[in-house]
């Protein structure tokens, strides 16, 4: 099992055999087909892939809420040990989500409401959860606003008057306040510039350390978790290709899987100068009829026969490395 | 023939804002100015690169170019005619001339318009071709200069049944379709998956040398514009600070703000996860309403000292070569 033998540290979260398939009229798409990781306490885990790889269909299964035709059909997700995939939806609103689990969504300013100020929906948040008077909600939002480094002056505010960057960094306190202990942050400095989205990182970062937090950081660019994840998840087809530490991927031998290996070359590099950027050819599969065998073979530089019949597991190909690819296990 | 294909000079866009009954009365006028003084040369047959943050104004002066937006002041020479403020006749003429590649594929095609279509229709516009057969036998000529191979089964489809970056390959033959001298590219492919991203910006690429086009290409992102461009130029709040060749402004650049948004970028490489980024710069953009006086990036410069504040703002001067930089202690930081 993928998961399991990474483990010395506290796990916070286990997810396994987890499928999330959108049950549509022309058949089920496999949005998630089967995926088993872990997130240990303290620790980043990046979750990388094309867009319809299942990257935020997998945070949305976390969160328990799919849209329907979306259901999970499969799985478990533990959260300190104990499976919250039963659990009815009043118990998981009032016990886990926000609680325990909360996210960050793409698109900070979308996350607001434009007709309410900062302090208004703020406290509707705070207080819909948590019984507290007035001063105590406030004295709790100034304390989360301290911390992602804004002045109380912004509960005045309507969404409209701050930037992007203030606007993400409220909906990182919101995210926060009520203490859960797993974040998940889809894609959360996609739209931001890259001095600010350099800013949220490090805020992100520091606040990991302040309030002993573990992350799920999803994104489509592989620069970006560099400098973020510890270890890395990455998604193709609904499955998960390859999951390394950071150093592993990073470092001087690379990634394994070739979807990973031609996704880092596609990733343009600043202190570089390339004749030619590299590319992967083709499209992602349609996941209503998926191609048989290993997912990626027809856009594959190394396939082999075995890959076009056969479907690949997770297998450890070193500590903490695993690998979905016949070709790697060959060498 | 001269070597630049588009000289803009001192180029401005101030655009009024409402004004209250006071500053009415007290007959206050006050403007967003979105593009301020902008000055560059785009040469025949290369890439300029306009680099910024959102608000700073480039896609302003991709529109200026595009005509449009009518500028507030300043001028604009194409191929050798001003074109600043034009007639309504020679306006038709121009957009044949220069095209525009938008950043949503999704957006700027018809839904119910077949790929055919949506490539016949600039060409009945501007009454090109003789007749319906005729005009078909340059959409497949465009379609396969973007290489959407074989053309004839890509013109019968909608947008719908198209890829990102098919698609971004049709809006790409649309803006060649006319034969246009210069085109202005605004973020063809950030919205683009980063696996095909390379993809669409090596086809643009090929192209360009093909057809010796000329592309002005808008973006934030450094990183493609050091692979893509030919020359680069940074702007901040309204103006260009740092301008030349792409090595250079990014291998060593020389304006505080640029060197700020290349620390500011990431790189796949391993080592970074424990470390806090540091990125020399202060405070956020202020609003273009309300123009910092002296240099305008002194507020949030590292290395402003009193001269920043107090004097005339920095022009942009030669470092060496063709590389410019509008900061008056360059040589010192």
């Amino acid at each position: 099992m993928a998961a399991e033998k990474t483990t010395q540290n506290k796990r916070v979260l286990e997810v396994k055999n987890l499928k999330l398939h959108y049950l549509t009229s022309q058949g089920a798409v496999k949005a998630v087909d089967d995926i088993s990781f872990c997130l240990n306490k303290g620790e980043t885990l990046g979750i990388v892939g094309e867009s319809g790889c299942g990257k935020t269909t997998t945070a949305v299964a976390l969160m328990m809420m799919p849209s329907p035709p979306g259901k999970i059909v499969g799985g478990q997700i533990l959260i300190e040990g104990k499976d919250i995939v039963p659990l009815t939806e009043t118990q998981i609103r009032k016990q886990i989500r926000w609680e325990k689990i909360s996210m960050v969504f793409q698109g900070a300013m979308n996350c607001l409401t434009p007709v309410y100020t900062i302090g208004k929906q703020m406290m509707e948040t705070l207080r819909e959860h948590r019984e507290m008077s007035k001063e105590e909600a406030i004295a709790r939002i100034e304390k989360y606003l301290a911390y992602v480094g804004l002045s109380k002056e912004v509960l005045k505010r309507y969404p409209h008057e701050l930037s992007g960057g203030m606007k993400q960094r409220i909906v990182i306190a919101m995210a926060l306040f009520l203490e859960p202990k797993i974040v998940l942050c889809d894609e959360p400095t996609t739209a931001l510039d890259v001095v600010v989205q350099a800013q949220i990182i490090n805020l992100l970062k520091d606040l990991k350390q302040q309030l002993d937090l573990s992350f799920i950081f999803i994104t489509h660019d592989l620069a970006t978790e560099a400098e973020v994840s510890d270890r890395l998840m990455v998604m193709y087809g609904g499955k998960i290709a390859e999951i390394g530490t950071n150093e592993q991927l990073y470092g001087k031998q690379g990634p394994m899987h070739p979807y990973t290996q031609r996704l880092l070359k596609a990733t343009p590099l600043l202190h570089e100068k390339v004749e030619e950027l590299a590319f992967i050819p083709g499209r992602p599969p349609d996941l209503l009829k998926p191609p048989a065998g290993c997912k990626f073979h027809d856009r594959c530089n190394v396939v082999m026969d075995r890959c076009k019949v056969d479907e690949p597991d997770l297998q450890e190909v070193e500590p903490d490395h695993f690998v979905a690819c016949w070709r790697c296990r060959e060498s | 023939m001269s070597e630049n294909i588009f000289e803009v000079k001192n180029l401005q866009k101030w655009f009024p804002v409402r004004r209250s009954m006071t500053d009415v009365l007290k007959n206050r006028l006050s403007y967003v100015k979105a593009v301020d003084g902008v000055t560059f040369n785009i040469r025949r047959g290369e890439i300029f690169g306009l680099v910024g943050e959102s608000g700073c104004g480039k896609t302003t002066t991709g529109k200026i170019l595009m005509k449009l937006l009518e500028p507030t002041g300043g001028q604009m020479i194409l191929d050798g005619q001003e074109v600043t403020h034009i007639t309504a006749e020679r306006l038709r003429k121009y957009r044949r001339e220069v095209q525009m590649i938008f950043q949503d594929p999704y957006a700027s095609m018809n839904p119910r318009f077949r790929i055919r279509d949506v490539l016949e229709e600039p060409l009945l516009i501007h009454k090109v071709g003789e007749d319906h057969q005729a005009r078909l036998q340059m959409v497949a000529k465009a379609l396969s200069e973007v290489r959407l191979q074989p053309p004839e089964e890509y013109m019968e489809r909608f947008p719908h049944m198209l890829s990102g970056g098919q698609r971004q390959r049709a809006a790409t033959a649309r803006s060649l379709i006319l034969n246009p001298k210069f085109i202005v590219a605004d973020e063809p492919v950030s919205m683009i998956d980063l696996s095909t991203r390379a993809e669409i910006l090596h086809m643009m690429k090929l192209v360009q040398r093909e057809l010796q086009l000329t592309y002005l290409y808008i973006t934030h992102d450094l990183s493609t514009a050091r692979y893509f461009t030919d020359t680069i130029a940074v702007m901040y709040l309204g103006r260009i600070v740092e301008m030349g060749d792409p090595d250079d402004v990014i291998d060593h650049p020389r304006h505080p703000y640029t060197m700020a948004l290349i620390s500011a970028v990431c790189e796949p490489v391993s080592g970074k996860v424990n470390r806090i980024k540091d990125v020399p710069i202060k405070g956020e953009v202020p609003s273009a309403q309300n123009i910092p006086q002296g240099c305008r990036f002194h507020p949030r410069c590292v290395y402003a000292k009193d001269e920043c504040r107090n004097e005339k703002e920095p022009e942009l001067e030669i470092v060496e070569g063709r590389h410019l930089v509008a900061c008056r202690r360059y040589k010192e930081i």
